[in-house]
């Protein structure tokens, strides 16, 4: 489904961020990818989005380089991947309802379907209470159901969450990561990343290690290892 | 989309409030300046019209003798008018402006025939066409037939310095006015542009999540250039309204001063071309603004 052909990504002063990364991910797969700071797993996720440019090397989805789409285009691939990010990255001005819908109305779907479907998945993420909330009324737990909900609305083929409980409690972390489970059961496949040590090892899913932007370690029932 | 951008406008209340404020100033300057130019070529027309050209005729010169000239001038593309004085009428209008100096009227008496001749007024439709009309003047006094000998004289030779000064000065003017309209003019859309661009840079985590939800160029671009255009409107209602009693005041208090130009009445007969301007000009440079500004977050 989606695979990592040899990407090295240097940056203009020629650091190198990944390294020959090579990769495949099968569809319904649960990946976490692991690793300290700087160890490039932000930048892989941002290649697969078609956020950065590889400096050599492919990334493959559904055996189409996304980095020969033009730009045009670009958003067709892109709903059919969902994004929860460490900073929610909600829009300030959009209700919890708002910026749910607006995902779907930028994936052209009719208004019916928009009215059905948002309260179902406000319903999904326990915030029907909170529909008419603008982000800054609402706690880090909150607005990040708030993005998965965004994220799943239009049931893409793969979630990406980077970082999803490193703003989080710990009681928050544990009931993002059993929405993601539970999304995971009904068939998408999810890329985690994350530095949580608990939150991996508790998944029991496959690990992905990188360390200096390579990948170092790769088991497909994993623990956090440094 | 409409109603998207409509609610980004009224959301982002302090940069939708500081936007329409920069674009109201920067239509009032283009207005300001539509009125500038207005009284500049006011001005300038009053001054053009006072130029003109007096061929005065010997006093033996008979009447049809003169108004051939007259219709040969007339028939020039260059002359707007031409205005024939009698000798009558020349003493009639002697007379009348000497009417407290009893000296002279008595001289006049005295002479016992009118000594006055008869002239023609002619007004070009450039002030730099007079050499021409008078260069045709010279030339039909050589050919025999024409007009010869019945010219006493021409005052443009003697008013030739001062309306080759005053046409040099009309054109630099007009051609100066014209930089400097435009200078404002860009300067004034310049820093219109970047206050949107910076209205759109605080919208710019909003854009990069857009992207991400697959949201195609147009959706995304769309509600910024509404709300654009919103201000852009706002702006130009806002200026529109501010110039109603501004030109009433100028044009109550200080049109003596501008040589009889009624602001007022300019504002009020031109409204419906300075409505054009200002709602054209506000709606288009913020549109294109935003647009411009949307672009830049949108290449990957």
């Amino acid at each position: 489904m989606i695979y990592f052909d040899n990407v090295t990504k240097e940056y203009r002063d020629g650091t190198p961020a990944l390294e020959e990364v090579t990769l495949s991910i099968a569809p319904k797969e649960f990946v976490s990818i692991v690793g300290q700071s700087g160890a490039g797993k932000t930048t892989l996720v941002k290649t697969l989005l078609a956020e950065l440019r590889p400096s050599s090397g492919s990334v493959f989805f559904e055996s189409v380089d996304i980095h020969t789409l033009p730009s045009t285009s670009l958003h067709h691939y892109r709903r059919k991947l969902g994004t929860v990010f460490q900073d929610f990255r909600l829009i300030p001005n959009k209700t919890a309802y708002e910026n749910i819908a607006f995902a779907m109305e930028a994936a052209g779907r009719p208004d019916d379907e928009i009215e059905s479907d948002v309260p179902y998945i406000l319903d999904l993420v326990d915030l029907s209470d909170k529909a008419e909330h603008f982000p800054w009324q609402m706690s880090g737990g909150e607005q990040q159901r708030v993005a998965i909900g965004r994220a799943i609305v239009n049931q893409p083929d793969v979630i990406i969450a980077d970082e999803p409980t490193g703003n989080l409690d710990p009681v928050n972390t544990f009931e993002i990561m059993e929405i993601l489970k539970k999304i995971n059961e009904l068939g998408t496949t999810i890329i985690l990343t994350t530095h949580n040590k608990g939150v991996v090892d508790a998944m029991k899913k496959r690990v992905i290690t990188m360390e200096k932007g390579r990948i170092v370690r790769d088991d497909p029932n994993g623990h956090y290892i440094l | 989309m409409i109603t998207g951008g409509a609610k980004n406008f009224v959301r982002s209340g302090s940069v939708s409030f500081a936007t329409v404020l920069i674009m109201t100033v920067t239509l009032m300057i283009i207005g300001f300046l539509i009125f500038v130019s207005a009284i500049l070529s006011h001005t300038l027309m009053a001054i053009e019209d006072k130029v003109d050209v007096n061929i005065y005729f010997h006093t033996n010169a008979t009447e049809p003798e003169i108004l051939l000239v007259r219709d040969q001038l007339a028939a020039l593309p260059e002359v707007s008018v031409v205005t024939y004085t009698s000798r009558d009428q020349a003493l009639a209008e002697f007379r009348e402006r000497h009417a407290d100096d009893q000296l002279t009227l008595q001289a006049l008496e005295e002479l016992g025939e009118n000594p006055l001749g008869a002239s023609l007024a002619v007004k070009a439709k450039d002030p730099g066409q007079y050499e021409g009309i008078v260069n045709f003047l010279s030339d039909e006094e050589g050919t025999a037939g024409g007009s010869s000998g019945v010219i006493d004289r021409i005052n443009y030779f003697q008013n030739k310095v001062v309306i080759d000064r005053l046409t040099s000065a009309i054109r630099a003017t007009e051609g100066a006015g014209f930089i400097i309209v435009l200078l404002f003019a860009l300067a004034s859309a310049i820093i219109a542009f970047a206050t949107i661009r910076l209205a759109i840079y605080t919208a710019r985590d909003e854009i990069s999540v857009m992207r991400l939800v697959g949201a195609s160029n147009m959706y995304i671009r769309g509600p910024f250039i509404v709300a654009g255009i919103m201000a852009g409107l706002l702006a130009a209602a806002i200026t529109l309204i501010l110039f109603y009693p501004i030109a009433w005041y100028v044009g109550s208090t200080a049109s003596g001063w501008l040589g009889g130009f009624n602001l007022f009445n300019y504002y009020v007969g031109e409204f419906p071309k300075i409505f054009l301007i200002l709602v054209g000009g506000g709606v288009l440079l913020s549109g294109v603004a935003s647009w411009f500004a949307v672009r830049k977050y949108l290449r990957t």
